[in-house]
């Protein structure tokens, strides 16, 4: 990964005046301090940890990394490093070198960067294939088309349809009523007598319809007041007699 | 062609994703594993000889007919298909570790890309490149991820062994990555 510098006075006043330069430039503090070490071509297992860190913090500045918490701790460890570095060596033998921790870890990063690029050389080549379809993950395997034949399908109908109970089938035959007629019974019947019953009116075996007009005949009459319906009591037979005012008209 | 290399023509054709090798062989019992390779030869053969528009690929430990790399451009400026985006340099940092030392938890992944990582595994776990495969022995029994079938995939790798060994790096570095060690790497259920 290669970077553009800036120059550093400039940069350096751009990012006091706020200026903040892309955050994804480097994958990270390992990242920087790699590409330190390659511009400044010094040996890894050798780092000149003054020079580096100097760079480092100069480089954090201008980049407007120092915000990022990563960045800072990387700057410290290499400020604690350098100081280490700094401390005299009493006992040659048991002197373990500070920046050790640090190289095995730029190694490693090193050595995982290189793998990216296998990584990314193969999925660039694999992004520029298409499979037959591209399809989204799906957690089911897609449902089956449904294969079926007309004659599956017809006999399928019929099998349903046997199932299903005939439906009990009513003959409707339409049957007129005739109100006209029952009041002319009605009206008959109350000139002959003034009082008449229910049940005088309708014999038991009359049909329906005839029960049903003559209902309505008084009913009607009752309306044009020519006659009274009265009942003594709930259930009891209906007593119809002929309307007084009517007569004295 | 032989009637075999036109049946997993056929299957090929019809499967989206790779097919692997057994699941070919269900297609023609009968056939021998020597036969069904055979066949498969046959067809890349087919397809490289006779000047195909796609290829027959081995990927992710199966098969897969895939458009060849130059009419990509084509095919995407008509809009009949789209390359899938391409992955972060941190996602990709990220999926190299994991890819090396699996089963390995987030600290450690932390420690070596020098950064934090939470939302680059959940994007990653997301789009089924990485899968949690197990659980550490450390404080808080940390989730271990690992990679998936869909990462050799999106790679065109036949398996994990085909990435460059560590040794095979420029920089080796052997004591970074031990022999892994089974005890840590099952869960104690």
């Amino acid at each position: 990964m290669s970077v553009a510098t800036p120059p550093y006075s400039a940069a350096i006043g751009a990012t006091e005046s706020g200026f903040v330069v892309e955050l994804t430039t480097f994958s990270g503090p390992l990242d920087l301090l790699l590409s330190l070490i390659r511009e400044e071509q010094v040996d890894i297992y050798d780092i000149p940890i003054a020079r580096i860190c100097e760079q480092f913090v100069v480089r954090i500045r201008t980049l407007g990394l120092n915000e990022a918490a990563e960045y800072l701790e990387m700057a410290a460890r290499l400020i604690r490093i350098k100081a280490q570095m700094l401390l005299p060596r009493g006992d040659e033998e048991g002197w373990e070198d500070p920046r050790a921790e640090l190289v095995r870890r730029l190694l490693e990063y090193q050595q995982m960067r290189e793998v990216v690029d296998v990584l990314e050389r193969r999925g660039e080549e694999r992004r520029n294939q298409f499979s037959r379809a591209y399809l989204p993950q799906s957690p089911a395997p897609p449902q089956a088309p449904l294969a079926l034949s007309l004659a599956e399908l017809l006999s399928a109908v019929d099998r349903v349809m046997r199932t299903v109970a005939r439906p009990n089938m009513h003959e409707v035959i339409p049957r007129a009523l005739d109100v006209p007629g029952a009041i002319a019974i009605l009206r008959g019947a109350l000139a002959i007598k003034a009082r008449i019953r229910w049940t005088e009116l309708v014999e038991r075996t009359a049909e329906p319809w005839q029960i049903l007009s003559t209902l309505l005949g008084l009913l009607e009459l009752a309306k044009l007041g020519e006659l009274r319906v009265a009942q003594v009591k709930p259930f009891a037979d209906v007593e119809i007699t002929r309307d007084a005012a009517s007569e004295a008209a | 062609m032989t009637p075999l290399a036109k049946l997993l023509e056929a299957a090929l054709f019809a499967s989206a994703r790779p097919i692997a090798t057994d699941e070919l062989a269900a297609l023609e019992p009968d056939a021998s594993p020597a036969e069904l390779q055979a066949a498969l030869d046959e067809l890349r053969e087919h397809y490289d000889v006779d000047g195909h528009g796609v290829e027959l690929v081995e990927i992710a430990g199966g098969w897969q007919v895939l458009t060849r790399a130059e009419y990509t451009e084509a095919i995407e400026r008509a809009q009949l298909a789209a390359r899938p985006a391409r992955l972060s340099g941190a996602a990709l940092e990220t999926l190299a570790i994991i890819a090396y030392r699996q089963p390995i938890g987030r600290a450690e992944i932390e420690e070596i890309r020098g950064v934090a990582v939470g939302s680059v595994l959940k994007s990653l776990h997301e789009r089924g490149l990485i899968d949690v495969v197990g659980r550490g022995e450390g404080l808080g029994r940390p989730l271990l991820y690992g990679t998936t079938p869909v990462f050799l995939e999106y790679f065109a790798l036949r398996h994990l062994d085909e990435l460059p060994r560590a040794d095979e790096l420029a920089i080796a570095l052997r004591a970074a990555r031990p022999e892994p060690e089974p005890v840590a790497a099952t869960p104690d259920e």
